[in-house]
């Protein structure tokens, strides 16, 4: 699993790369009550805001870790947006890509780099 | 943003202690919230929320010519007020603005004592200083807490305190001697719920707090749960849904403007009053249920149902007792009839909303059976 600094997290699957925000995001927004998703088809650069999430008080972009289509957005999250809280880097993932780029992912910070960041936060 | 330091309430270390994240708020570094802002909602809503709303400003003015001096920058009729009575008012400038939303009330013999916000705090206090004549004079009581308990169980919880306060009924003030110390308090609020707010002495205001906390039925509740439960209350925010541009008949606190002070019209904005009751404001303040997507916050556009904006939502969310979106925001008087069909534009889509009538849930005041 990789993170950008932003606070997505990016799991790759062949070229796959499954996106969704990190625990810490998750903590940091409080109660999800509303998300919403790319749908399927959708061309997105690395750094695009490609969803949006909203806590009680504010909404907040989600940025792309990488560049790619969208294969699926997590519909489920529509109706459960609270599984972003519950499970974060699991069920309450945000969208599936076809990645146009694996060596992006070599920009991103790994899990020990990550935990790192946040220590200076 | 200016790098001006937070101030901090006496009941910082205490949010702290029991975990708040905290964020700058009106030039204070408050609590957003401790367990969570849905939780503190609900439990407000069921039970007892405590708040600490010392960043809020509070002063008295006295002297022989308080009512007489007060009366000319607000819209209601202090004079009239009986004594241990408060009232909701307004700080109006010169052009009928709403500088502040304030609580004024009675609750000794020593002229006024006054609550206002505590972004505009030192406006308002400086605007009164510069303004008040004769024998009226401000006293800031920056040696004061303040602390407000709401929800269907404060009045228990405070009872237990001090009978005879479940007496009291909504808008009721008094001064007296609670948990041993010189306080002022009201039956009042900011949620929609029954409750109180106390005035207590800065050295005092950890152990009170501290000692209402210690009731299961009371949790502490941060600005979160603050905000959406004043937005379901249908309770206007200073600087977000009225500010300095916006009248009284816009704001649709029409019901703040005591109908001697109208006749008499000798306060500031008094014309621009009589204009708009007369002619329509140009704009009012409605509450709009959004049907469908995602919540409507402030800025986003409100829109006719030709896509045409005609309007701005001035405070939003999701309302945790509806489970539905719902807004607040200026339209022309054209577009605010109740049911009236429009559209909100989030992150430039429109979706479907509806005027409807604030608040959007019940407010439960301990109301004074009418004599």
């Amino acid at each position: 699993m990789h993170f950008t600094k932003d606070h997505e997290w990016v799991r790759l699957d062949g070229d796959v790369a499954t996106v969704g925000i990190t625990k810490h995001a998750a903590d940091q927004l409080g109660d999800v009550v509303f998300v919403e998703t790319p749908e399927a088809g959708k061309t997105v650069a690395a750094k695009d805001s490609f969803a949006v999430v909203e806590s009680v008080k504010a909404a907040s972009d989600v940025y792309a870790p990488v560049s790619g289509e969208v294969i699926e957005g997590n519909v489920a999250l529509a109706t459960s947006p609270e599984t972003v809280n519950a499970d974060p880097e699991g069920e309450g993932w945000f969208a599936k890509l076809k990645v146009s780029d694996a060596s992006q992912l070599d920009t991103l910070m790994d899990r020990a780099a990550y935990d790192a960041f946040l220590a200076t936060l | 943003m200016t790098d001006t330091p937070l101030k901090t309430t006496p009941l910082n270390a205490a949010h702290r202690a029991l975990g708040a994240r905290m964020v700058g708020f009106g030039g204070y570094d408050m609590p957003v919230q401790y367990e969570g802002v849905l939780a503190e909602h609900r439990w407000t809503r069921e039970h007892a929320g405590l708040f600490d709303v010392s960043h809020m400003g509070q002063a008295r003015i006295a002297g022989a010519d308080a009512i007489a001096q007060f009366e000319r920058f607000v819209p209601g009729d202090y004079a009239a007020l009986k004594a241990g009575r408060q009232k909701y008012s307004l700080l109006l400038n010169a052009e009928g603005g709403i500088m502040d939303d304030l609580m004024a009330g009675k609750p000794d013999h020593d002229g006024l004592y006054v609550v206002v916000n505590a972004g505009n705090k030192d406006a308002d206090f400086a605007y009164l200083e510069a303004n008040l004549s004769g024998d009226a004079q401000l006293v800031v009581l920056s040696d004061r807490a303040l602390l407000a308990i709401q929800g269907p169980e404060a009045a228990e919880v405070m009872a237990a305190h001090e009978p005879v306060l479940a007496e009291m009924a909504f808008m009721d003030c008094a001064r007296l001697m609670l948990f041993g110390v010189d306080c002022f308090i009201s039956r009042s609020g900011y949620t929609g719920e029954d409750g109180y707010e106390i005035s207590v002495p800065n050295a005092d205001a950890e152990r009170i707090w501290n000692t209402l906390l210690e009731d299961a039925r009371v949790k502490p509740i941060g600005l979160g749960a603050r905000d959406s439960l004043r937005l379901e209350a249908g309770l206007p925010l200073h600087g977000h849904d009225i500010d300095a541009t916006t009248s009284p008949v816009e704001g649709a606190l029409t019901f703040a403007l005591s109908k001697s002070r109208k006749e008499a019209g000798d306060f500031n904005g008094a014309a621009r009053i009589a204009t708009e009751t007369a002619d329509g404001p140009p704009r009012v303040r409605v509450g709009l249920i959004v049907k469908e997507g995602a919540p409507a916050r402030e800025g986003a556009g409100i829109a006719d149902l030709e896509g045409t904006v005609i309007g701005t939502v001035t405070s939003g969310g999701p309302s945790p007792t509806l489970g539905r979106n719902i807004a607040m925001g200026y339209v022309p008087p054209s577009h605010a009839a109740l049911g009236t069909d429009l559209q909100v534009i989030v992150r430039g889509k429109p979706a479907a909303a509806e005027v409807v009538a604030m608040p959007f849930v019940a407010q439960r005041y301990h109301r004074k059976p009418k004599s």
